[in-house]
């Protein structure tokens, strides 16, 4: 068995392999020691191999895991097991947006990542969901209700938020805010797909893709079809995971990526 | 060299001399020589006569500055620069030093943002931030500076930094058409009156000679250099490159050249026996965009900590510097001058418009070098550079070659996130090879 963790600005991930097949997983938030959280959740499984990914995936390395590989990466070979066919990737994390386009045979084209601020993450929908005064999933769902095209035109988080506050002061319903936002993370999600460039369906994974109202918004703005695999967040672990499964059937290691 | 003592000398007297900030600048000595000792001195299999270049920045802030302080009191001038494009060779005709100011550490920025607006390029803040606060002992050296109209960033702040040192400004054309040609020709005259203004001596055509061969000689031992780097397996690293093509813009010309020549003496011996810095699997990256000044090794680092290798720097502190030549047998001073210029006119920087010159160029540069992506960095608020990386960026994707754009500043803030970026480009250029 081989174990793919994907330790996230705000939760690990952790998928086991066997064979190629999924046979066990856990999420759970980061907490205040990464490290320790990590090896309580996968001493259970004895892995052959660990392989680490995302933002804390050097720490892995100098504690537990046999090898790294980028969250471009693990995202791509992750996807690419729920949906074979896929060519298009958007992953929207706590603190993380990217694309990555690949070729026929799943290969890494091209990728987008956002800069340093939080704009367009999973952080800014929460920051605006608590200056709303609601939870996050409740937030995904009330924008569902939300119509109309009031806009969020600030991309800082800091202005948003006011500019959300400013919203509700004049009397704007909380749903169509909420649509307004939501819509304001998958506009800067369009632009980088327009970047890298996009097929005829789109693999959305990462925490923000079991938001509903992300996932209709990005649907109705591009009309195709968007996957979202079971759950989304796993993606990246798996990836990880087969990388290292196929990598030890085949005996090669390459540290470092 | 052993990796544990190597420090940078500290002359606390000359500095006061200079009427720097000493007790700042003893702190940021440190910091250069521990981010210096964990970066280049750390590295494995590292050619021996790197050790020349290990001296000269262990004495980077005393014993060059002494160097250029005798040669004051000799009567020669010193002229500090902050582009490719003020021709040196006129500053040497004059039996003067040219040395290259631009900033690279993120050190003095705040001092800048003081006065200049947060949102322009680091270079700029850097350099501005190093004269105000007064921790760079050859700004402080410094008998004037050419500046030049380049980007609006930086001619700008010309006029603020003239107060602070006397700062001359050389109109750089934004087209190079014929009557750009002419205007820059007279320029180029007036930079030639203007050192012999200082010096109160003509310029003869046998020191503009004398200037041309010393330059020739630089040039061509740097470009000796980067053909040794284009080998594959490399056998030295991109980062000891880049700091020798950064070393190129303090050194003494005639002594650099010859060190160069003698590192490349080992490096084509090391080829020979294939002694090499990183496997031939070793991802090659060619790096081109914004120059990067000392101590700006964040690009170069990244890249070769997570296993790959730079085999090339497409830049003004690059190629850019030495890729043409000049002829050495002219004999008269105005064919001297229209061939300056004409030299100079061909650097292709992205201030000019059009400039589809470099993105072929980046192109030719890719295949001489073999490298198999190219990353191209561009300093934050540069906006020529970030605009031009889109005809960059479309030409690799006509021609199926891995393309990332980065676009940083000198904070360690995107460390991570450049780390990523830059750990799966190398990913996706092994990938592709499969
Ligand atoms: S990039 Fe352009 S402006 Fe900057 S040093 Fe080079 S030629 Fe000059
Ligand atoms: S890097 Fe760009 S913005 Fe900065 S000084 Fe050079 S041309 Fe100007």
């Amino acid at each position: 068995m081989v174990v793919g963790i994907d330790l996230g600005s705000r939760t690990i991930k952790v998928a086991a392999v066997e064979g190629g097949r999924l046979v066990a997983l856990q999420i759970a938030e980061s907490g205040y020691d990464p490290h320790r959280q990590s090896l309580e959740m996968i001493k259970e499984y004895h892995p052959a191999r660990i392989i680490a990914t995302g933002y804390g995936r050097h720490l892995a390395k100098r504690h537990f895991a046999d090898e790294v590989i980028t969250e471009i990466k693990a995202h791509a070979l992750g996807a690419r097991h729920f949906f074979p066919e896929c060519r298009t990737i958007v992953d929207v994390g706590g603190q993380d947006t990217k694309v990555i386009a690949l070729d026929e045979s799943g290969r890494v084209l091209n990728f987008q990542m956002n800069d340093k601020c939080a704009a367009g993450t999973g952080r800014f929908l929460e920051i605006m969901a608590s200056s709303l005064g609601y939870g996050l999933s409740e937030f995904g769902a009330e924008a569902l209700n939300g119509k109309g095209d009031v806009r969020i035109s600030n991309m800082c988080t800091v202005f948003a938020e006011s500019e959300v506050i400013s919203l509700k002061n004049h009397g704007t319903l909380p749903a169509d805010i909420a649509r307004a936002v939501h819509l304001s993370v998958i506009e800067r999600l369009i632009a980088m797909l327009a970047r890298v460039g996009y097929g005829d369906t789109i693999v959305f994974t990462g925490g923000v893709a079991k938001n509903p109202a992300a996932v209709n918004l990005l649907q109705e703005r591009l009309d195709i079809r968007i996957l979202v695999p079971e759950p989304p967040d796993i993606v990246g672990a798996l990836g990880a995971a087969l990388h290292g499964e196929a990598n030890s059937a085949s005996g090669i290691t390459s540290a470092g990526g | 060299m052993s990796p544990t003592q190597f420090e940078i000398k500290s002359y606390p007297d000359m500095w006061e001399s200079l009427g720097m900030n000493v007790e700042r600048f003893e702190k940021m000595r440190c910091v250069l020589g521990d981010v210096y000792q964990t970066t280049f001195l750390a590295q494995e299999d590292r050619p021996q006569r790197m050790d020349y270049f290990n001296w000269i920045i262990s004495e980077i802030h005393g014993g060059r500055i002494r160097e250029i302080l005798d040669a004051k009191k000799e009567g020669r001038p010193v002229v500090g620069t902050f582009c490719v494009y003020v021709p040196e060779e006129l500053v040497l005709a004059a039996n003067g030093i040219c040395i290259g100011l631009c900033g690279g550490s993120q050190g003095p920025v705040p001092d800048a943002e003081k006065t200049l607006p947060r949102n322009i390029c680091p270079m700029v803040k850097s350099a501005y931030g190093f004269k105000v606060a007064k921790v760079c002992p050859y700004f402080q050296s410094v008998d004037f500076v050419y500046g030049e109209t380049t980007c609006d960033a930086k001619k700008k702040t010309w006029e603020l930094l003239n107060r602070e040192v006397p700062t001359y400004v050389m109109e750089i054309p934004q087209m190079k058409r014929e009557r750009d040609k002419t205007l820059w020709l007279e320029e180029v005259q007036d930079f030639k009156a203007q050192m012999e203004n200082v010096t109160g001596k003509t310029i003869t055509t046998e020191a503009v000679t004398g200037a041309i061969k010393t330059m020739n000689n630089k040039r061509k031992a740097l470009q000796r250099l980067n053909r040794l780097q284009h080998h594959n397996p490399s056998p030295i690293s991109g980062k000891d490159v880049l700091l020798i093509e950064q070393i190129a813009f303090y050194d003494d010309p005639v002594r650099f050249a010859e060190k160069v020549n003698l590192l490349c003496d080992e490096l084509d011996e090391r080829v020979k026996k294939g002694i090499s810095v990183a496997p031939s699997t070793a991802p090659r990256v060619l790096i081109s965009g914004t120059p990067m000044a000392m101590p700006n090794w964040k690009a170069h680092n990244l890249v070769e900590k997570a296993g790959g290798v730079v085999v090339n720097d497409e830049s003004c502190i690059g190629t850019r510097y030495f890729k043409d030549l000049m002829d050495e047998n002219m004999t008269d001073l105005d064919s001297q001058l229209r061939a300056l210029t004409d030299r100079y006119m061909k650097i292709d920087c992205s201030c000019f418009t059009p400039n589809d010159d470099r993105v072929d160029q980046v192109l030719k540069e890719y295949s001489d070098s073999g490298a198999q992506g190219i990353l191209h960095y561009s300093l934050q608020f540069c906006h020529t550079y970030n605009i031009e990386a889109i005809k960059i960026k479309e030409a690799c994707e006509k021609e199926g070659i891995p393309f990332l754009a980065i676009e940083s500043d000198y904070s360690p803030e995107d460390i991570g996130q450049m780390q990523t970026r830059i750990e799966a480009f190398l990913e996706q250029i092994k990938g592709l090879r499969k």
